[in-house]
């Protein structure tokens, strides 16, 4: 069973937060721009040291873990880390190479298709839309392994089918015992899965 | 206060440290500035003219103080901002920002001294033997860290780029004087020997330390001091208020949902 | 693992090699122009060849060190290589090998042919070839430090400089010594032992700065 305990306070954003998320669970970040949705979601994957407080992961703080936290951890950020000279298959390779992963070609492009980007896998990213490369960025979802998954802002300049497609990927992950943290302004309604809520003020 | 016991740790939170600095500041500035004048009366004065070099030997005692201070200061200042990045310790990180500028300005005046005391001496303004050249790039590495830090908006980002910078620096000294010292020996550069140690009489001893520990005691009063200001800037920033004036500081937290 | 991030770099470089060719022709140019400002003397130039290859050099890759981090970190890339399960230190050390790879040894290559132009007997080419081998590795080392320091800030190209170049003068020192060594006849070895123990210092401890400097910039 994982359980994420949480007690923080960052500078004047937020202080005295206090959560944990177990198995099988979405948590969603809520809140006006500004208020450290970012802030908080970077903490969660140690890329931001927290002022006060420590978060930890299977009951052990994830600054001593290292990398073995990130060996569970997928994050999606505002940037979607895609290369725009890589091809999207080639993106999508690397990615996952770099997280142990060998994907196949083959594997990759049948992904891709899933993600919907049929017929660009060949294309270097930098000709790909914004809403495309999103779908990149989010094809590595379905490549990884891990159980926590931290994703800020996904569903921006996504379309109604991307959304779907985001939502179903989400659900088939808390069924199968993983949890995720998002950030978004949108409602997200799912079919599975127990359901949390943080609202931030400003 | 043998028997008082005194909560030191209560000081490493800046804010209560600003009223304590502000009181230190008049014990470290008045001895100072009685042991500057005590030190150049003596040195000007009362210690004889140089055979060989007359008068203008004198300037060693404002230039020998001033290249130490330099080096001193440098590794004081990276012991400090690793202090303050090792264990999250602003008030050590801040000092050592206070300290940056104060040791660059000690290693601009030995390298402005010792220029001036090279015209007369050796009839140029500059002679690249080892140890002016070292003093430069020591001078560099000043320069290095000051901007660096100017140009961070973050102070704890700063603070920390800083820290890296100057523990980087401070393993490279040994081996930038030790390359620099290679380079001299090989290219048979000018060779010049600071002090005549055998032959400097009581007088100039003397005033040459009177001078160092005014150095000493200058650099504490102005460091505290700039350390009063970055604590006043980064608080203020950080949305706590300092009370000025008041005898002692008032330190409230502003917590905010 | 540590494959894929050389593998990657090497082809992003690849995909732009214009910035690759571009620093090499300012390392060129900057060499080039020596002879025109100070004189066409033969027994002046093979005096100043050394020092002008060494400066041109290290002008040169600060050139590179601005792309090192900057351009993943912009588009996201770093912080996800930051989050992979592996040792900060082998990506850094990984990231720093395809750096040299692509940007500095294209110089070291090129470093011979403008030697010949400066009158270098051939047993000195050797010897600046050598000595650049040893001393650009710690070039891109000590740089990646200076890169990862200034990640995002403004004017960070000229502020990368400031910090890098004092600490690269023991590797321009020995480097350009081993050269005026061998011009004057005698054995460079001592001069290419020292810039050999160098590199072997900044293997150790410059990545590892390197990676506290990154986790600080990247927060």
């Amino acid at each position: 069973m994982n359980s994420l305990g949480c007690v923080r306070g960052d500078r004047r954003l937020f202080s005295g937060l206090n959560f944990s998320v177990s198995a099988g669970t979405l948590l969603q970040v809520t809140g006006p721009n500004g208020c450290g949705k970012t802030s908080l979601l970077r903490m969660i994957c140690a890329l931001l040291e927290p002022a006060e407080g420590t978060i930890k992961w299977q009951g052990e703080n994830i600054r001593t873990l290292g990398e073995e936290y990130f060996t569970s951890l997928t994050f999606l950020g505002h940037r979607n880390g895609v290369k725009e000279e890589l091809s999207a298959i080639e993106n999508l390779r690397v990615a996952s190479g770099l997280n142990g992963i060998d994907l196949r070609p083959k594997a990759a492009v049948k992904i891709l298709r899933d993600m919907g980007l049929e017929g660009r896998e060949q294309l270097p990213a930098r000709l790909l839309s914004e809403g495309q490369r999103r779908r990149l960025a989010l094809a590595r979802l379905a490549v990884c392994n891990t159980t926590l998954w931290v994703l800020d802002e996904v569903l921006t300049s996504l379309d109604k089918a991307a959304v779907a497609l985001v939502k179903s990927l989400i659900e088939k992950h808390l069924d199968n015992g993983g949890l995720a943290i998002v950030a978004t302004h949108q409602e997200l309604e799912l079919n599975s899965g127990s359901f949390l809520r943080i609202e931030l003020a400003s | 206060m043998p028997n008082r016991k005194i909560n030191w740790y209560k000081y490493a939170a800046p804010a209560n440290f600003y009223p304590l600095a502000g009181k230190l500041i008049p014990w470290f500035g008045i001895p100072a500035a009685l042991l500057f004048v005590a030190g150049l009366y003596i040195g000007f004065f009362v210690a004889p003219t140089d055979f060989q070099q007359g008068d203008a030997y004198r300037i060693i005692f404002i230039h020998v103080p001033a290249a130490w201070m330099g080096m001193f200061l440098y590794i004081l200042m990276a012991l400090y901002a690793g202090v303050g990045w090792a264990f999250n310790a602003r008030l050590a990180s801040m000092m050592a920002t206070a300290l940056s500028i104060t040791g660059a300005m000690f290693t601009f005046l030995s390298l402005a001294t010792g220029s001036l005391w090279g015209k007369p001496t050796w009839g140029t303004w500059w002679v690249w033997d080892a140890r002016m050249t070292s003093t430069l790039i020591l001078l560099f590495l000043y320069i290095g860290f000051i901007s660096l830090q100017a140009a961070i908006d973050d102070p704890r980002r700063a603070d920390r780029a800083g820290a890296v910078l100057a523990l980087v620096g401070l393993i490279n000294v040994p081996i930038i004087y030790f390359s620099v010292q290679w380079w001299n020996t090989l290219h048979q550069g000018a060779t010049i020997r600071l002090l005549n140690k055998p032959t400097m009489a009581p007088p100039m001893l003397a005033a040459m330390l009177i001078m160092l520990a005014a150095c000493w005691l200058y650099s504490i009063a102005i460091v505290l001091m700039r350390l009063r200001c970055i604590i006043l800037e980064r608080e203020h920033e950080a949305g706590r208020t300092l009370t000025l004036g008041a005898k002692t500081a008032q330190f409230s937290r502003m917590e905010s949902i | 693992m540590f494959r894929w991030i050389i593998r990657r770099d090497l082809i992003l470089a690849w995909r732009r090699r214009a910035d690759v060719l571009s620093t090499l022709f300012f390392f060129v140019i900057v060499v080039s122009l020596f002879p025109l400002s100070i004189s066409p003397d033969p027994r002046l130039l093979k005096s100043i060849a050394p020092g002008v290859v060494w400066v041109a050099a290290l002008l040169a890759s600060m050139l590179s060190l601005g792309r090192l981090f900057s351009n993943d970190y912009v588009d996201g890339t770093l912080e996800q290589i930051l989050l992979t399960p592996q040792p900060l230190y082998l990506i850094v050390l990984g990231k720093v090998l395809a750096q040299w790879l692509v940007a500095e040894v294209p110089l070291v290559l090129m470093a011979p042919i403008l030697g010949v132009q400066f009158g270098l007997s051939q047993n000195t080419l050797v010897v600046l070839t050598i000595s650049l081998l040893l001393g650009t590795p710690v070039l891109s080392l000590i740089g990646s430090i200076g890169a990862a320091l200034t990640l995002g800030l403004r004017g960070s190209g000229v502020l990368v400089a400031l910090l890098v170049l004092p600490l690269y003068i023991p590797v321009l020192i020995f480097g350009a010594l081993a050269v005026d060594a061998s011009i004057a006849g005698s054995n460079p070895q001592a001069h290419l032992s020292l810039l050999g123990a160098v590199l072997a210092l900044s293997l150790v401890f410059a990545p590892w700065a390197t990676c506290a400097a990154l986790r600080i910039s990247v927060e």
